[in-house]
């Protein structure tokens, strides 16, 4: 209850539960023996293995979270079956991010025990921009997210490429809060509130003259700063430097975990305070989500490097996603999030790829580098042509049933513009993903990639791929998760 | 019917070998000889399972029968629903039958990664035969589609110079036409409420949206067929392909199209195909004529049998629009007579092509002095080809004329003259390969048929004989089904008419 002096404390119970690990994890990296490398490095290693296990405990607490209702600090903070859904497919996306970051990390000497705690903590401001109920709480979770980030993408600090990723997303993600800032301040100042309760009551009937131009305003930055936290276009342009400059493991969690967040909090915001606005907002999400499916795809086609073939390609998904939230209702919403965790799979299967591309022990980056890749490594080149296939859209695998439910409920909606252009789109986007499997299955090798890969890696690749190909045998439990989870964000 | 889903266990038993050779483990030869051999066991018992199901088929009912139907994805109310009638029945033993022909024609001429290559086959047959069997749109679409990624990677890995061109345009072209199809396949979803086929075919949509629904299955399915302006896939894919890889895209792939046709678009949008009826059968007779005349001038032999199935697929278009018994059930025989025969044309030039590793024409000539058993079953097939009375292929054209000529004498008379260019391009390819002096000496020592290769032509040569002498049991197979699609087009339309004057 708000007025008691003590708030319910067991709806924020997984983002306590981190909160503390974060502050543990950092105590235990500070006070460790440190100074030589090999003494980093164990520490390092300890504080992954503990980060990994505490994002997968705090999986097993948001679970243990009934999918009812609940509300705390004043209104400010919901849990819900939505945003257990969500949280899990986060906490997931950064557990994955961890285990396939660490044989990076320790290659390329940046096997500091920071990484981990800010990736945890990152996490944390994640699942509190989910739980969100209020536009403070919003800018909060938001903020917490983005200075990680921030920091993580420059975190070889020696390396010039890495810094000014660091730089250019700090800079931009500045202007794109205060963007969020201003409209969040022009609604509350419309509106009289920050409370997403409160302001979905008060747009319960209006009427077809719409909301006021302020009000609108508002929604409208709100909107554009929302879309540069998913990378939507046209608000994408930090996307390929970005994506390309970072570290490759944090580009992998760049490329998962803060967009399920960001398309997670994307819905929340438009489904709930401003769900009875959908005529106002449609025509802009529908434009954003054709700009990033047309961008996304054609972008991509001439992309040599795999890391910026990569950002094209999620600006491209972030597009299909956000058909589902253009069509505003109840089975768009079930559709991203299927969409969502489909994503999530396929993502960190491909990037887990990517960090196995090395060449006499360096990185190598160019989709070229990957030639012959069938021949000198089969199980890689398997499962790398799985998750293309897959993000392709091509059936049987896993990647064509976020389409199709996506472009489904586009279909219901009679959104007939946007999924002949999503299907279109795709069909160029197949394009590129095909010329990776081209390059891997037909063209030889001059110069093969090195032979040992580490063992949680090809874990990660096994589990990711199988999971790909068998959805199709077994979908019940995701989809009626997803369906459930997009109920509940409609019975509030 | 019994509990045994004998269907499943069909389409998926190739699936399951697959899962076994990518077990397989040790030095490449022993991998390669294994893969070999459980590829051709699964294919063989396959084969064996499917004449069962021939053997226990009603061919009295319309009905779907073997039908499975499980829950799949309650959400979208999407079930797994496989079942068969009267025209799939054939195409399953088609698929099955050409399966274990491809893997024998491969044995050999097949060296690198034969693992890969056996586990693409094996999953390309099981998408195939789900394909024909499946009942529900999605679970359609899904075999439909899918079979791209294994004849992608046959195109791309094991064939000819020009083969990464040759596999994007296989895939794209085939992509976008059915991207369109699964949109209206959602339209369907929403105006019907249901995905299952059985039941969509009974659901009379409204006529503007019957336009629009066709016009995107048409888009897949022409491509598929493929129909002229569409088929210049065709000719790349089949010239690069790897001799097996042609036999079943000529032998199955290219069913996918008429199949669609006369599973879909006829009886769930009866009125759109009236309408549509003279666009298709234009392009049709451009296809029959004048890729004939493309055909006359080919160099390449593959081209020129694959200009030779553009014709072909152009008879199966006009028979299965015209509406009538004999045109639908001759579209279904030439389809079926077709698949053979082109199958065998293609292994016929992969013969010398193992030999002499050429496809063109000029390369060749006087084959007769030294090959004399390939120069008689090369004759065979390619008067078979031609439509000889005495072989499936006269069966099926002359039920399509048959049916052509009571709708519309002119597309009979059109159609007939591209008989007679078909039989213009075949003669002049075989003089010219297999008469005249050998003069040249690459193929003065070049060898017969070998026993292998006669195995693999024995059962198509009797096949072919056998639908062109007796087709009665095959014509049977198909009757009752053929008859009740031509009844539900008959009453959508009666209904359709009755609601425009009540209307009135």
């Amino acid at each position: 209850m708000p007025n008691t002096h003590v708030p319910e404390l067991i709806p924020a119970l997984p983002e306590l539960f981190l909160a503390v690990i974060i502050m543990a994890l950092l105590m235990f990296g500070v006070f460790q023996k440190g100074g030589r490398d090999e003494q980093d490095v164990t520490t390092f290693r300890y504080v992954t293995y503990m980060g990994i296990v505490a994002l997968l405990l705090a999986v097993l607490l948001t679970t243990l979270l009934a999918d009812e209702r609940l509300v705390t600090f004043g209104g400010m903070f919901v849990s819900d079956g939505y945003a257990v859904f969500c949280k899990v497919l986060v906490l997931l996306a950064s557990a994955g991010s961890l285990v396939i970051a660490k044989g990076f990390l320790e290659r390329h000497s940046l096997a500091r025990f920071e990484f981990p705690v800010l990736v945890v903590f990152a996490t944390l401001g994640m699942l509190m921009m989910i739980s969100a109920n209020d536009m403070i709480s919003l800018y909060l979770g938001l903020e917490m997210q983005s200075l990680s980030l921030y920091i993580i993408a420059a975190f070889q600090r020696d390396d010039t490429r890495s810094t000014e990723a660091g730089l250019k997303y700090f800079v931009l993600g500045a202007v794109a809060s205060g963007m969020l800032l201003y409209g969040m301040s022009l609604v509350y100042g419309f509106a009289g509130t920050t409370s997403f309760e409160v302001m979905a009551k008060m747009f319960t009937n209006t009427g077809p003259e719409g909301p006021g131009t302020g009000m609108i305003f508002g929604i409208v930055f709100i909107l554009a700063g929302l879309a540069f936290k998913v990378s939507a276009v046209p608000f994408h342009m930090w996307t390929p430097d970005v994506y390309e400059g970072a570290p490759t493991p944090v580009t992998a969690f760049f490329a998962i975990a803060p967009k399920i967040a960001g398309m997670a909090l994307f819905m929340r915001v438009m489904v709930g305070p401003f769900g009875d606005l959908l005529a106002q907002w449609q025509q802009i999400v529908v434009f954003i989500s054709i700009a990033s499916m047309i961008l996304g795809s054609f972008a991509a086609v001439n992309q040599r490097n795999i890391k910026r073939l990569m950002a094209y390609s999620s600006i491209g998904h972030v597009g299909y996603a956000l058909i589902g939230l253009s069509v505003g209702s109840e089975a768009g919403i079930r559709a991203v999030l299927i969409y969502l965790a489909i994503y999530l799979f396929m993502n960190i299967g491909t990037f887990a790829c990517i960090l196995c591309m090395r060449r006499g022990g360096r990185m190598v980056e160019g989709i070229d580098d990957l030639a012959g890749l069938g021949k000198t490594h089969p199980m890689i080149a398997l499962a790398l042509a799985i998750f293309m296939f897959s993000m392709a859209g091509i059936p049987p695998l896993a990647g064509f049933f976020g389409k199709l439910y996506v472009f489904q409920a586009a279909i219901a909606a009679e959104l007939y513009t946007l999924a002949i252009i999503g299907v279109l789109t795709s069909v160029v986007g197949a394009f590129y993903y095909l010329r990776i499997i081209r390059i891997m299955y037909f063209d030889d090798a001059e110069d093969p990639l090195d032979q040992s890969i580490d063992r949680e890696i090809g874990a990660l690749l096994t589990l990711t791929g199988i999971l790909i190909v068998a959805f199709i045998a077994y979908p019940e439990p995701l989809v009626s998760n997803a369906a459930a989870a997009a109920a509940s964000l409609f019975s509030s | 019917m019994s509990g045994l889903p004998i269907l499943s266990l069909l389409t998926f038993l190739p699936l399951v070998g697959a899962l076994f050779i990518f077990s397989i483990r040790g030095d490449n030869e022993t991998v390669a000889l294994n893969a070999r051999s459980v590829a051709l066991w699964t294919t063989g018992i396959n084969f064996f399972l499917s004449l069962y199901i021939w053997f226990n088929f009603d061919p009295s009912t319309a009905d779907f029968q073997f039908v499975e139907k499980v829950e799949w994805m309650p959400v979208l109310g999407l079930q797994y629903h496989m079942g068969i009638d009267g025209i799939s029945m054939l195409f399953v033993l088609l698929t099955t039958l050409l399966s274990p022909i491809c893997i024998l024609a491969s044995w050999e001429a097949i060296q690198t990664r034969v693992k890969e290559y056996m586990i693409s086959f094996l999953i390309l047959e099981t998408l195939m035969v789900g394909m024909f069997c499946a009942l529900d749109l999605m679970v359609f679409y899904i075999y439909f589609e899918g079979v791209l990624i294994p004849m992608f990677l046959i195109i791309g890995i094991w064939g000819g110079p020009r083969r990464v061109y040759a596999a994007f345009k296989l895939f794209l072209y085939t992509l976008l036409g059915s991207v369109l199809m699964l949109l209206a396949m959602f339209a369907m979803y929403v105006d019907a409420g249901t995905t299952d086929i059985v039941q969509l075919m009974n659901h009379n949509f409204p006529a503007e949206l019957q336009t629009w629904l066709f016009l995107a299955f048409f888009a897949s399915f022409a491509v598929k067929v493929p129909m002229w302006p569409v088929h210049t896939w065709l000719p790349d894919a089949h010239v690069e392909a790897p001799t097996a890889g042609s036999v079943i895209l000529a032998g199955v792939l290219l069913k996918f199209g008429g199949y669609g046709f006369l599973r879909f678009s006829l009886p769930m949008f009866p009125l759109a195909t009236v309408d549509f009826t003279p666009m298709v059968y234009t392009l049709s007779i451009i296809a029959v004529v004048y890729t004939s005349f493309v055909a006359l001038v080919q160099e390449d032999m593959k081209k020129l049998i694959a200009y030779s199935s553009v014709a072909h697929m152009g008879f199966v278009t006009i028979g299965a629009f015209t509406l009538t018994i004999q045109g639908v059930e001759g579209a279904i025989y030439v389809m079926l007579s077709h698949g053979i025969v082109s199958a065998a044309l293609f292994l016929i030039v992969g013969v010398v092509y193992d030999r002499i590793h050429s496809r063109d024409i000029e390369v060749y000539g006087g084959l007769v002095h030294r090959m004399p058993g390939y120069a008689l079953t090369f004759m065979f097939f390619m008067l078979a080809s031609v439509g000889l009375p005495g072989t499936g292929g006269f069966i099926g054209e002359f039920l399509v004329l048959l049916g052509a000529f009571q709708v519309n004498a002119w597309v009979c008379a059109l159609a007939a003259l591209g008989v007679i260019l078909g039989a213009a391009y075949m003669l002049y390819l075989y003089r010219r390969i297999i008469f005249g002096e050998l003069t040249k000496d690459v193929l003065k020592k070049i060898a017969d048929m070998s026993p292998r290769e006669w195995a693999v032509f024995a059962p198509l040569i009797i096949l072919t004989l056998w639908m062109g002498i007796y087709p009665l049991p095959f014509l049977d197979i198909m009757h009752v089904s053929v008859e009740n699609l031509l009844q539900q087009v008959q009453t959508a339309q009666a209904a359709a008419a009755n609601v425009t004057l009540a209307g009135r």
